[in-house]
């Protein structure tokens, strides 16, 4: 939004060393914070370092992120989707009008990530076909889809589901390890080899650095755009399956405010809200700080609603600490 | 012709065959006092979206809006609980939006961090910040005194003191955008940046004094919200800020920065009002309510991305060669 020519993806300095500039990186800077906040709450708590705790603390960061790496590729092209939140809310209603006619396990899925898929084939043809601004255009479809929500349901919730469905949101794999997490991990690698190892992760960084030179040199910009909004889609309907197979219910305030959330991850991420630059391991590390800040919280009775101030200083001091050293410096 | 051309009108077009389809079937709706009423109800909505058709002139956006609302709404209660005089009570809830509003644009302005990840952070600093100041209480109405309550619904002339707060902040930002240099500065900042400053403006400054007029009356907007409604706490215009920017989008405001006036915003604030207040009269389940102003904004930006035209060119795009 603020006009300031962005650097994007900057050509490295040829004199330092590989070690040097990994060390100085954003994703170190992360670590770095990640490991100190662990350490905190290892320090702060003796319950903290229990293996089921550690696999409970996860729930705190898994569905977010699975939306939040879908997301990161958007915003790295220069787009955003705030309508996530939404589209959780409406795959998970949809989820819900399927179980009451009965539909088992595999076709509740499918349902769900058909819902996302649509949602987001909606936000990609409006933003890629029409040229309207995402920023707009989502914030339009975050009332729409969660107001198609509250019109199914009303001030109902659907709760019922098959015993098998709960396996998406409360199964193991093996011992402490949850499907969830799982589904994170993968989906992290996904997305890591898409945005870094393909030519379309190229195209996207190209996208977001200048979206008309890249027009110019044959990238089907508007193409990409769309697919980057079905993939944000797939993903919020697949958030969607677990998040509602955690809670065993869904109600037309399911997974508000998920959209604020996702966009701090991957803001923290080190993905410039501007477009052109940003990693998946960032996103990744993001998410583990942000799930270690509210879970080690939660072990010492804070308050949701401070760690969210926890949360907004960490995401505005973060990204101010550097600028202002490097103001005094200059 | 060129009068079909203007958003203004086509808004105003679209906000009287609206009235009218409700009083073909309801005629008691456009009945003068309750337009007043509807007008009253809109009010905190107008107030916020000319705020924020300042900030997202320049360029920027706030998502600040209603927790800034929320907290010096807060503070507004709990100030009135230890006594203090309505005068200071107004004072320092304009002065307090103000100055939370001027920390949003501090760090625009001096850290150069885009407007939309510093409001994100500071709206759930300033929500979580009421918490830290009741710990989660309500202060009710018979926790409020008379006099506090009494300000935003005294009728003057037919409306209430807060639809008169709304006319004179209508009529002041009018003239602040029209007829002064920093009015100019906005749209100069937002339609030509790299322009605005070779013709002497800063465009942080101009940025920085957006960000304080919408805390401003964001923060006024605190004290009458939680006057009327008789109760403040922590989740008070809860995701509000978003009826806000939609408010600017359906009144034509770019969110590119730039383009879109006065007459727009408020017209915007007035059509999700009108929507807001005539469902339950026709009959349909408030549950609608969220989908079809969802589907008013799509249809909005729609029907404004085909008229691609600047508003106010204050300076001129370089020609693009080549």
């Amino acid at each position: 939004m603020s006009h300031s020519p962005q650097p994007g993806r900057v050509i490295p300095d040829r004199l330092t060393s590989p070690a040097v500039r990994a060390l100085k990186s954003w994703e170190a800077l992360l670590a770095v914070v990640a490991v100190t906040i662990f350490l905190l709450n290892a320090w702060a708590s003796p319950y903290f370092l229990d293996p089921w705790n550690l696999s409970d603390a996860t729930f705190n960061f898994t569905e977010k992120a699975m939306i939040a790496f879908a997301m990161a590729l958007l915003i790295v092209s220069g787009e955003i989707d705030l309508s996530v939140g939404a589209i959780v809310a409406l795959a998970s209603t949809a989820m819900g009008v399927a179980m009451g006619m009965g539909a088992p396990t595999p076709v509740l899925v499918a349902v769900g990530l058909a819902t996302g898929l649509a949602c987001g084939a909606f936000n990609g043809a409006l933003v890629a076909r029409f040229g309207l601004p995402s920023i707009v255009v989502t914030i339009g479809t975050m009332s729409l889809f969660r107001g198609i929500s509250y019109i199914v349901l009303g001030d109902r919730a659907f709760t019922g589901y098959p015993a098998s469905f709960a396996w998406f949101g409360q199964g193991y794999v093996v011992w402490v390890i949850t499907v969830e997490l799982v589904i994170f991990a993968i989906s992290a690698v996904v997305f890591a080899v898409l945005l870094h190892r393909t030519s379309f992760g190229r195209t996207v960084y190209a996208i977001g650095n200048n979206a008309t030179a890249a027009r110019f040199s044959g990238i089907r910009v508007d193409r990409v755009r769309f697919i980057l909004f079905l993939l944000t889609g797939l993903m919020s309907g697949i958030a969607a399956v677990c998040l509602t197979s955690r809670l065993g219910s869904t109600r037309p305030s399911i997974a508000a405010g998920f959209e604020l959330e996702v966009v701090t991850i991957v803001v923290l991420g080190g993905v410039s809200i501007l477009g052109g630059s940003g990693t998946i391991p960032g996103v990744v590390l993001a998410a583990f700080v942000l799930g270690l800040v509210t879970f080690g919280l939660g072990l010492l009775n804070v308050p949701g609603i401070v760690m969210s101030i926890v949360v907004g200083l960490l995401l505005i001091g973060v990204i101010a600490v550097p600028r202002l050293i490097s103001k005094l410096r200059t | 012709m060129s009068i079909l051309k203007s958003r203004e009108v086509v808004l105003g077009g679209v906000i009287l065959l609206l009235l009218a389809a409700i009083a073909s079937r309801f005629p008691g709706f456009v009945a003068p006092a309750n337009l007043a009423r509807v007008f009253t109800d809109t009010s905190p909505l107008i107030l916020l979206a000319l705020g924020q058709m300042a900030v997202i002139l320049t360029k920027c956006i706030d998502l600040s809006v209603a927790a800034n609302l929320a907290l010096c709404g807060m503070v507004a209660a709990l100030m009135d609980g230890m006594g203090v005089p309505m005068p200071v009570i107004l004072g320092t809830v304009v002065a307090m939006g103000a100055g939370l509003g001027a920390i949003n644009g501090a760090l625009v302005w001096g850290l150069g961090i885009p407007s939309i990840v510093v409001t994100l952070g500071t709206m759930t600093i300033y929500r979580g910040s009421i918490f830290l100041l009741t710990e989660g209480a309500w202060i009710n109405a018979h926790q409020m005194s008379d006099a506090f309550k009494a300000v935003p619904r005294q009728v003057i002339g037919g409306l209430p003191v807060m639809a008169w707060i709304a006319v004179g902040a209508i009529a002041g930002v009018a003239v602040l955008m029209t007829r002064t240099p920093l009015g100019r500065a906005f749209y100069a900042v937002g339609g030509n940046p790299h322009a605005a400053v070779y013709t002497g403006i800063s465009v942080g400054r101009t940025q920085f004094a957006a960000f304080v007029l919408a805390g401003a009356l964001a923060g006024l907007t605190g004290y009458l919200w939680v006057a009327r409604y008789a109760v403040a706490y922590v989740d008070i215009a809860g995701g509000f800020e978003l009826d806000v920017v939609a408010a600017c989008v359906i009144g034509g405001i770019a969110i590119a920065g730039g383009a879109g006036t006065v007459a727009g915003a408020v017209m915007g604030a007035l059509f999700l009002g009108i929507i807001k207040n005539a469902l339950p009269v026709v009959g349909i389940s408030p549950f609608w309510q969220m989908a079809i102003s969802g589907a008013a904004i799509l249809a909005a930006i729609a029907f404004n991305a085909r008229r691609q035209g600047p508003g106010r060119i204050i300076l001129k795009r370089a020609e693009v060669r080549t």
